[in-house]
């Protein structure tokens, strides 16, 4: 196994400095950095063998279009999906959602019925299933959580009924690092027939996913949080759901026939990959995770909950923090705010320190307004972050109460 | 004093001092010493829109010139609330709505505060105009005393 500064040094970024500081990058749940094969594989793909894929006869369009297939291979087999089929390349977590509430809502969904989200959901898989409910009539039910973020199953129990026709909740808070029970979310669902997407987005990098035995109906993941290129994104779904639900948007490469009289589709996965892919993306998306294999699930998963519990032991003795979001079962990810400081002058500070925290609502409004709060200052943390960084944190930290008290 | 002798002067105030920290502190001590605002005014009506940090700011207009109060919830915000109250509060529509507001990237103030980082400041000034404009053209008259300047 690699050591920490054997990883640290596959992440040129990690030696930057700002503020003539060394970077402390703590915002990792908004977007990771990247490692040195990654960037060498977009440069490689421009500089040697760019050219649009499935269309040309030519060489470089054909090393292209293997290559690409070959990162859809990769994705299938880091999810464990049955097929290559199963997994379609979008632009992100967002547009994978917003694709599955377009289509599966143009055909299943219908006036009255009802969809179930969670307080702890992303705007991006709240959003797209409001405007869903907008087109047809139907409504959107919530699952309570409780004062630590922790999901209650049993109110979310109570919410299953006739009306319900699909459950879409998060794998991980990304306001609180708090997971979700997807498990027993899933089985509740589909022993009524409802089938459940889980917004990955802030899980893949983290806790991993195995999509065939959680028996996921549909799974969305961003490249750009898992160590890859921005721009490009998963949206995993079950052969038997894509198949029947119709394409989210129309163009080149997702056709099978095209008249003025009719258009027939393409089979899986190019139905819902309309237009040019972001393909080089894709295939350093693959090499991403090439990385993170190598470096080992296991060892990454391991790495991060020990910064969790240092870190948590660290900042939970300062004195005015409170953490938000206390549960056992977290990612590498803490909330927190002072006591009469406000999370803005808090990460203003810790910036000009060096530190990169995020400060506010993170795109998750109604779990702050459940928390009673209007937002946090969140330490994201991953693998290739330290212990003397937490070291670093904690003391900026007792230097924004000097600066405020 | 004039808009451009007050700026100056935050000019030499802020020469003094090299680092960012201390830069910090002095906004959090402008921001400590700032008036208060009548709870009254802390209402949706005196909120500046595209703050991650609330401010309120509130206009008075009485003898051809507008008095400016404002406070927010974060200090360091409050802090630049007070700077630009300290330029602008007490002169005439006129002025305020000429002002070239130098001292902003003189102290270096807009690269690290803009308003990607949410601050606010650059909202703050636009309301401060946008009031002057509003209070010109109530009061025609103050317009006339801005050409006689």
């Amino acid at each position: 196994m690699k050591n920490i500064s054997e990883i640290r040094s596959d992440f040129p970024i990690l030696s930057e400095k700002v503020y003539g500081q060394p970077l402390v990058y703590f915002d990792n749940g908004a977007t990771t950095q990247k490692p040195e094969i990654v960037i060498n594989k977009l440069n490689e793909i421009y500089r040697k063998f760019n050219s649009n894929i499935h269309r040309g006869v030519h060489a470089l369009s054909d090393m292209a279009s293997e290559e690409y297939e070959a990162a859809r291979e990769k994705v299938r087999s880091f999810i464990n999906a049955d097929k290559k089929e199963e997994v379609v390349f979008t632009p992100g977590s967002t547009g994978s959602i917003n694709t599955i509430a377009f289509s599966f809502g143009e055909k299943f969904i219908h006036k009255d019925d009802e969809i179930i989200i969670s307080t702890l959901e992303h705007h991006a898989n709240i959003v797209p299933w409001q405007m869903l409910c907008e087109r047809k009539g139907s409504k959107l039910k919530i699952i309570p959580v409780n004062d630590n973020g922790e999901i209650l199953l049993d109110e979310y129990y109570k919410l299953l009924n006739r009306k319900t026709k699909i459950v879409a909740v998060t794998q991980v808070s990304n306001a609180l690092g708090v997971k979700v029970p997807v498990k027993e979310i899933v089985e509740a669902a589909h022993s009524a027939n409802i089938p459940v997407l889980i917004d990955g987005a802030q899980g893949i990098q983290h806790a991993g996913t195995d999509v065939k035995k959680e028996d996921f109906d549909f799974y969305v993941f961003s490249g750009h949080k898992i160590y890859g290129p921005a721009g490009i994104g998963v949206l995993y779904g079950k052969e038997k759901w894509l198949s029947e639900i119709p394409p989210y948007q129309g163009g080149g490469d997702m056709v099978e026939n095209v008249t003025f009289e009719k258009t027939t589709y393409g089979s899986l996965p190019f139905k819902f990959e309309a237009g040019t892919t972001n393909f080089p993306s894709a295939i350093a998306l693959g090499t991403a995770i090439d990385y993170v294999t190598l470096t080992g699930r296991e060892y990454i998963t391991e790495l991060e909950n020990d910064l969790l519990s240092y870190a948590t032991n660290r900042l939970s003795a300062i004195e005015g923090l409170k953490i938000y979001g206390n549960s056992p079962d977290k990612i590498s990810t803490i909330s927190f705010l002072l006591d009469g400081i406000h999370m803005y002058d808090t990460g203003m500070v810790l910036d000009k320190l060096g530190i990169a925290v995020r400060t506010g609502t993170h795109c998750a409004q109604p779990v702050m307004e459940r928390m009673g709060i209007n937002g946090t200052v969140r330490v994201s943390m991953c693998f290739y972050n330290t212990r003397e960084e937490v070291d670093a944190l904690g003391e900026g930290i007792e230097k924004v109460i000097r600066m405020f008290e | 004093m004039t808009i451009n002798e007050i700026q100056d002067e935050i000019i030499e105030d802020f020469s003094v001092i090299d680092d960012w920290m201390g830069k910090y502190n002095m906004l959090i001590d402008y921001g400590r010493e700032l008036g208060p605002l009548d709870p009254g005014f802390k209402t949706k009506d005196f909120l500046i829109e595209g703050c991650q940090s609330k401010v309120w700011l509130h206009p008075e207009y009485e003898n051809g010139i507008i008095t400016f109060k404002a406070d927010s919830d974060a200090l360091i915000t409050k802090g630049i609330a007070a700077l630009l109250i300290r330029v602008l509060s007490g002169k005439t529509p006129g002025e305020i709505i000429d002002a070239d507001l130098y001292f902003i990237d003189k102290v270096g103030l807009r690269q690290n505060l803009s308003p990607t980082r949410a601050n606010g400041l650059l909202s703050m000034v636009r309301q401060m105009k946008l009031y002057a404009l509003a209070f010109r053209a109530k009061n025609p008259g103050s317009a006339q005393t801005l050409k006689e300047d």
